[in-house]
């Protein structure tokens, strides 16, 4: 792959609304892409590789709970810096902020906001300092946009519950130490479980032949009457709300998200407008290569004025599930559309590994449909306008 | 120990670099700002004595406020305290009295200087320290070590390398080799958030003003057209550079 020339557009001068220590942790990150991933991506996204070595690496950069108080591992920083670091990595790749941001908001989320004391200390510095890598399972071979259809269950054996159930396409499950993993009690009430590798009977096939995030290890959790000890289950929250609530702050992650996938597009097709000549004249003189240039510059600059207020509103505690909704899927469908204009610019230099496009194109496609898909974020908008659910 | 580590606020290299009002000031429009590589080598040198010998780091800069985000990536790598003597450079003689004075006031044993900035590439500033406190120097370090007072240090000379032997209080001007690139630090996220309760103390400059002052930039010109000559056709080349390069 060519070398990592990527300069971040901010063409309403956005950055004057972030603090300096917003600036850092972005600038870090960014750093830190363009050292550790830029290189190799192209390589693993071939090979249908994770690159397991960059574990170690997101943890010291500290992306694996930066919202999370210090005191367990984390960074406590704020919302926004969190999305900036989502942003970053997904610049690099929509992969490797698969993996940052399933073991921030879908492990160690629901660990601090809905476990007890003793396993907030055991798992979160684990998680935070990468030694563990966690995974959430919540999606079903027949549940995915109805995830309170669940099949998963478990039963009240005395001194233990008996798990049993499949999950599918669960980002990290192949090599997960732990995972979260959403169970319908014996009254069809939802719970989360912490799961650990080596229990009896807890199985991770991994999901294989995917064109998308093939950066990142996706698979299933097969339960076949595991035996999880009672002090696993997540005691502070149930219902079908909790694992939304960790679904919140991951589409959150996933609408900044989008947005590095957008960047990077958009600078490489404006650096390769004004590099290649054709009748004579670099493209990006035409007309029609301008009309894509400019319409991606105005969709990236109000993506990320929408979700700069969102950070805002996250900081808060005000932004609500819809508005995270409109965020996720206005950013990710445009971040897209971006990558398929942007992959014209290129022609046919624009399908190969020596630009990111392609990579981005077919990792967007993941990241269109997961975390609640496109036509479900659009009809929870459409609920929370009109008050009629159309899921129903 | 007490290390002192001055921190020069700098364009970074891939910055396009233009001139405003009439070619006489840098237009820092749209350029982003970085620690000095050079002084970077002597921050993750002094975070190294940090962290083995138990030194206390302070970083230093003398500019205005808009440097403040350097001195803050600094202390998110790991400084303890950072100084900014608030005035806008004039020249190197400036900076460096400056420096004196507040290296005079901490009683520093040991000064990590770059051995120059890369932007106004001066390289005046680490020596003139070292005269104006009255420490020893040695510059265009590359190898750093302190036991007790005694400072063993590698200077890089052409064509090879000096050990020297010296004591502190000591001021050097460090570049690569002091650490390597690979050793370079970027902050964490935990250390960006440490950053914030460390104390950053601005002091008011002493009533020192510039000798000199830039009267104008200019850039180099660009570079001309290229002119490809077989390599069969040896007559042509010569008559080239005779002719139109004239430089035989």
């Amino acid at each position: 792959m060519a070398s990592d020339l990527f300069e971040a557009p901010d063409y309403y001068n956005l950055d004057e609304l972030l603090t300096d220590e917003h600036k850092l942790v972005r600038d870090t990150t960014r750093n830190w892409v363009k050292k550790e991933i830029s290189p190799i991506i192209e390589d693993y996204a071939q090979k249908s590789e994770f690159p397991m070595h960059i574990t170690k690496g997101l943890a010291e950069i500290g992306a694996f709970g930066p919202y999370i108080p210090m005191k367990y591992g984390g960074a406590g920083l704020d919302q926004i810096s969190y999305g900036l670091i989502m942003q970053e990595i997904e610049r690099g790749d929509s992969g490797i902020r698969s993996t940052a941001s399933v073991q921030s908001s879908l492990v160690m989320y629901p660990i601090w906001k809905y476990g007890n004391e003793l396993q907030r200390q055991k798992y979160l510095p684990k998680l935070a300092s990468g030694a563990w890598i966690g995974c959430f399972g919540l999606t079903e071979p027949d549940h995915g946009s109805n995830p309170a259809g669940m099949i998963t269950n478990f039963k009240d054996k005395g001194d233990h519950y008996l798990l049993n159930g499949a999950k599918m396409w669960i980002s990290n499950a192949p090599f997960a130490h732990v995972a979260v993993v959403w169970a319908k009690d014996e009254n069809g009430r939802i719970h989360g479980l912490l799961v650990e590798r080596g229990m009896e009977g807890f199985s991770t096939p991994k999901t294989h032949s995917k064109w998308s995030l093939r950066a990142s290890a996706t698979g299933e959790l097969i339960f076949d009457n595991v035996k999880v000890p009672k002090e696993n289950l997540l005691p502070n929250k149930s219902g079908l709300g909790a694992p939304l609530g960790c679904l919140d702050s991951a589409r959150y992650g996933i609408a900044w998200g989008a947005i590095g996938a957008a960047m990077d597009c958009y600078d490489t097709a404006l650096r390769y407008s004004k590099e290649r000549i054709q009748f004579g004249k670099p493209i990006g003189q035409f007309q029609l290569q301008q009309k894509k240039l400019a319409e991606m510059i105005t969709e990236i600059t109000k993506a990320q004025i929408l979700t700069w207020r969102l950070g805002l509103l996250k900081n808060e505690n005000k932004a609500t599930s819809a508005q995270i909704s409109m965020a996720k899927r206005n950013n990710v469908h445009m971040a897209l559309n971006i990558a398929r204009e942007a992959r014209q610019i290129l022609g046919g230099m624009g399908i190969t590994g020596e630009y990111s496009i392609m990579r981005h194109a077919m990792n967007l496609e993941s990241v269109i449909t997961y975390e609640g898909t496109h036509d479900i974020h659009l009809l929870i908008t459409g609920l929370d306008i009109t008050g009629l659910n159309a899921f129903k | 120990m007490k290390i002192l580590v001055c921190i020069s606020h700098v364009p970074d290299t891939t910055s396009k670099i233009n001139f405003t009002e009439g070619d006489t000031k840098f237009d820092t429009n749209g350029v982003q700002f970085v620690i000095n590589p050079n002084d970077e080598f002597g921050l993750t040198r002094a975070m190294w004595f940090k962290e083995k010998q138990g030194a206390n780091v302070t970083v230093i800069n003398v500019g205005g406020a808009d440097t403040e985000p350097t001195l803050r990536k600094a202390l998110a790598i790991g400084a303890d305290a950072a100084i900014r003597v608030n005035t806008v450079p004039a020249d190197g003689f400036s900076v460096a009295k400056q420096l004196a004075t507040v290296i005079k006031d901490g009683a520093y044993d040991l000064v990590i200087a770059g051995r120059e900035s890369i932007d106004y590439n001066g390289g005046m500033v680490p020596g003139m320290i070292a005269g104006l406190v009255g420490a020893n120097f040695v510059n265009n370090c590359i190898g750093l070590e302190v036991e007790g007072t005694n400072a063993k240090v590698i200077r890089e000379i052409d064509g090879g390398k000096e050990t020297v032997s010296t004591n502190l209080p000591l001021v050097i001007g460090g570049q690569k080799g002091l650490v390597e690139e690979t050793d370079l630090r970027i902050p964490n996220m935990r250390g960006i958030m440490m950053a914030r309760k460390k104390p950053l103390t601005v002091v008011e400059p002493s009533s020192i003003s510039g000798e000199t002052s830039s009267m104008s930039f200019e850039k180099p010109a660009p570079k001309g057209a290229v002119t490809l000559v077989s390599a069969d056709n040896l007559d042509e080349l010569v008559s080239l550079l005779h002719n139109e390069a004239k430089v035989i």
